[in-house]
């Protein structure tokens, strides 16, 4: 443990720690703009200069290791004038046109010119210009302005995974570019505009839309994968202008994948922001008390067994409460939040959660991915993954389909007989199971989405126990959700009841004409030709197939207008808050529960959100740890049954649209032009 | 008991003083005379609407947004005018235009609010929002001191030779 002295402070630190960083930790600030915590360390833009006894020359304190009896100066006069030298160099070839620049105003070059820059130029001569490249639908680019910093370069190298960014020619005329003109094909693209020290890059659907400092930021989660995601949601007046990531180090470190961050123009478009009941075939706008009168006059008298409840995606916990209580009151016990049609055992937790927690993806030394694509499904789960095998001595392997999902990996199989192979020792790779100390096994919806989904859950459990997966230890068995209102409606307890149908009941029930009330809480992802002649209540936000399907639509609010409790694939309950108001008569979705509760003389025993949340964790504690993860207790689970031999298919075909609001945003439909499918294969000979 | 030698001549004095004085009226005519002295010195009044006095090149008057030479805009939304007010009188909106530059799609100055304390023209990097000579723009009711983007513009282009004048006047001053 080295111990130095910086500014007259001594200071042990572990070994290996920068002199930056150990200035960090007292608190001593180092300009910096190549350096990120997160990111290999190139030390090329020296701003970072100190002064240090027994050296030539000033050193870049990112770049050199601690080492005993050092002595550091940051604010010597020679500091002072080396800051001030790099900062005038780098300033000599930047444009200074911050007034129209979108980093204006939170621009680390801004900042630190104010800070350690002169206050006047004395370059007069013609300054670099730089053509702008093509990076896709998502990152702007104004190349004139970069620094060459090379944290996209690296960026994109490192953490997304894929080398489609990089810097070509030498010294003064080094470009960053795309090879070449070319989309990045990155679900984490939008974290260069992040990590972009001045305004080189920028968010191109937030171009010239608004300034840093006449933005509302409201600290929520996201909802549009089962991640959970920390995000900053940024609004002017009534409307989302950005949304931004949160550090979080044990979900997303502080990245933000592409869906998640630009998907929120869809909260403005396809809105249901008023009720509506259909009249002879045609939807007609009508107030409050219609709509709920219409379904009274429906609903009233229909036995408990033919009603149905189904939750969608983006469902938070608190509304799938309030309806299951209402379905509870009105008899019925056809529940289900698995509206993808998946088949799992929710009798024990261990068997549907993300055990071992996505930090914990860092301490596995094997990884056994079971019919999931998790760049598509988590893709911050993937950049953990990623990050995993780049710190070594990993090994990684797949039964599924075969993606590229930026590290190398051993594809043993395709189906559920590849379980059983492990489980009996006779595949190749259960000898590196069988040797491994921290294995660990993520099983994606592919593997559930099909009729022996027990099965091949309990096959899944086998394996993961004759592997030692399920140790005092260590939890390696892992199951990786695709919706953010899944694991929060298992806990609430949003499933099929006593003698209660699931799923696959209610839309048989429906089609037979077994069922005559459906409630959709948000499901669009079902197959509405099913529901028959069902009469069908959507309570959602956007018009989607559910809408379209529905006969009575009730106008409720996105996850970003709304106080909720959401709970990630881990089993994290988190707080979605309210960022802005809902659109026009839309409300929050526990509340038209409520008066629609009392419409139907079967009032629910709460007025308030605090009320609510009390019944919620009366009914199942584990909401009370906001923010963490409480450890599920191991019991078997699964029914052990014949599997079917079919290849495991990722349930998602398109990453950039997957719920309603995605697939009402222009910008998500811009990258699945630019990103998905044709466009992929398509090469530069074409047309 | 009435005071006796000197001072008593004294007070007999003044008492004689004023009386003379308002016998004859001198203030009234002292006062008359410099009145009619003024006949004699140039008038200071203005036939307002027809005659106007100067104003300085610091005046701040009407805002007005400008165009260059060539007829393109000057604002570029940057929003510093808006950050700046004290009175939050401006609202802006922008957006990419079609050439991919960067152009107001809205700018609202409500001169109800509006306190001309000339801050804005200060924060403006490129000279488009600037506060003219004209102060003679009152209207008929409120919703016409709403002033919308068009309008401002509008203004720009009547008021352009003489701003212009002002800008080169104050310029070694700035």
């Amino acid at each position: 443990m080295p111990k130095l002295t910086i500014d007259g402070i001594e200071i042990e630190v572990e070994a290996g720690t920068s002199i930056l960083q150990a200035c960090e930790q007292l608190g001593i600030e180092i300009p910096r703009f190549c350096y990120h915590e997160r990111l290999s360390v190139p030390a090329n833009c020296r701003m970072c200069l100190v002064e240090m006894e027994r050296a030539p020359k000033p050193v870049a304190s990112c770049a050199m290791p601690c080492g005993d009896g050092m002595v550091v100066k940051t604010n010597s006069e020679t500091v002072l004038k080396a800051r001030k030298g790099v900062m005038e160099f780098l300033l000599i070839n930047h444009p200074l046109d911050c007034p129209i620049c979108d980093q204006g105003g939170e621009c680390d070059l801004q900042d630190q010119a104010m800070a350690y820059g002169f206050d006047r130029g004395r370059y007069l001569e013609n300054k670099r210009a730089v053509k702008d490249k093509y990076m896709g639908p998502v990152i702007k680019t104004i190349m004139t302005r970069c620094i060459h910093c090379t944290r996209c370069v690296r960026f994109i190298n490192e953490v997304a995974g894929v080398p489609d960014v990089g810097a070509v020619y030498r010294g003064e005329h080094m470009e960053i570019t795309t090879f070449v003109e070319k989309a990045i094909g990155s679900e984490l693209s939008g974290n260069l505009a992040d990590v972009c020290p001045v305004g080189a890059l920028t968010h191109k659907p937030y171009a010239f839309t608004a300034r840093p400092w006449e933005l509302r930021k409201t600290e929520t989660i996201d909802v549009l994968d089962a991640v959970g995601s920390n995000i900053r949601v940024d609004t002017r007046g009534a409307e989302v202008m950005r949304v931004l990531p949160r550090v979080n180090d044990d979900i997303n470190e502080e990245w933000l994948s592409d869906k998640s961050r630009y998907a929120y123009d869809g909260l403005k478009r396809q809105r249901l922001d008023r009720p509506y009941v259909r009249k002879d075939g045609k939807l007609v706008a009508v107030s409050w008390a219609d709509a709920f009168a219409a379904i009274a006059a429906k609903v009233k008298g229909v036995a408990g067994n033919r009603i149905a409840a189904i939750s969608g995606d983006l469902a938070d916990v608190e509304a799938q409460f309030a309806l299951k209580e209402l379905m509870g009151r009105l008899g019925s016990t056809n529940l289900d939040c698995r509206q993808d049609g998946a088949r799992f055992d929710t009798s024990v937790r261990a068997g549907y959660l993300f055990n071992s927690g996505i930090a914990g993806i860092e301490k596995a030394d094997v990884i056994l991915l079971v019919g999931t694509n998790p760049r598509w499904e988590g893709t911050l789960v993937n950049a953990r993954i990623r990050k995993r095998y780049l710190a070594g001595n990993v090994k990684i392997a797949l039964i599924g389909e075969q993606k590229d999902l930026t590290y190398p990996y051993a594809h043993i199989g395709t189906g559920p007989e590849t379980l059983q192979q492990l489980t009996d020792g006779s595949h190749p790779f259960s000898e590196t199971l069988r040797n491994a100390k921290n294995p660990l096994m993520i099983v994606g919806m592919g593997a559930f989405q099909r009729a022996d989904g027990l099965a091949v859950q309990a096959a899944a459990r086998i394996t993961g126990e004759v592997y030692g997966m399920f140790r005092d230890d260590w939890s390696g068995f892992n199951v990786l959700h695709t919706a953010a209102g899944r694991v929060g409606g298992i806990e609430a307890g949003f499933l099929p009841g006593e003698g209660g149908r699931d799923l696959h009941g209610i839309l048989d029930g429906a089609s037979k004409g077994e069922i005559d009330v459906v409630y959709l809480l948000g499901a669009d992802e079902i197959d509405t030709a099913k529901l028959g002649k069902a009469f069908v209540i959507y309570q959602g936000h956007h018009g989607d197939a559910g809408a379209h399907r529905a006969d009575v639509i009730l106008p409720g609010a996105a996850y970003t207008e709304k106080n909720a409790v959401y709970v990630n694939t881990e089993g994290r309950p988190q707080l979605a808050r309210l960022a802005a108001f809902p659109p026009g008569e839309a409300r929050e979705d526990w509340k038209i529960l409520r008066a629609l509760s009392e419409a139907l003389g079967a009032t629910l025993p709460f007025d308030t959100q605090s009320q609510l949340r009390q019944r919620l964790l009366a009914a199942n504690p584990i909401f009370a740890a906001v923010g963490q993860t409480t450890p599920a207790t191991w019991a078997p689970f699964g029914v052990q049954g014949a599997v079917d031999a079919a290849p495991f298919v990722s349930p998602i075909t398109n990453f950039y649209m997957t719920d309603p609001i995605s697939r009402a945003s222009v910008t998500m439909a811009n990258c699945t032009e630019a990103l998905v499918g044709p466009a992929q294969e398509r090469t530069g000979t074409h047309g | 008991m009435r005071p006796v030698g000197k001072e008593g001549d004294e007070e007999a004095m003044a008492f004689l003083d004023r009386a003379a004085r308002s016998l004859f009226l001198t203030e009234l005519v002292s006062g008359l005379a410099l009145t009619f002295s003024y006949m004699f010195k140039p008038k200071v009044t203005l036939n307002y609407p027809y005659e106007k006095g100067p104003i300085s090149s610091r005046f701040r008057g009407e805002h007005v947004l400008r165009r260059y030479a060539n007829g393109e805009e000057r604002c570029i939304a940057c929003k510093l005018c808006e950050a700046v007010c004290p009175a939050l009188a401006i609202t802006i909106e922008a957006e990419p235009r079609n050439d991919g530059s960067r152009r107001t799609t809205r700018y609202d100055i409500d001169m109800t609010k509006c306190i001309y304390c000339g801050l804005c023209q200060e924060a403006c990097p490129v000279d488009a929002v600037v506060m003219g000579p004209n102060f003679e723009f009152s209207t008929e009711n409120r919703e016409e001191l709403f002033y919308n983007k068009q309008k401002l513009l509008a203004n720009g282009d009547r008021w352009e030779a003489e701003i212009a004048q002002n800008l080169a006047a104050e310029a070694p001053y700035r």
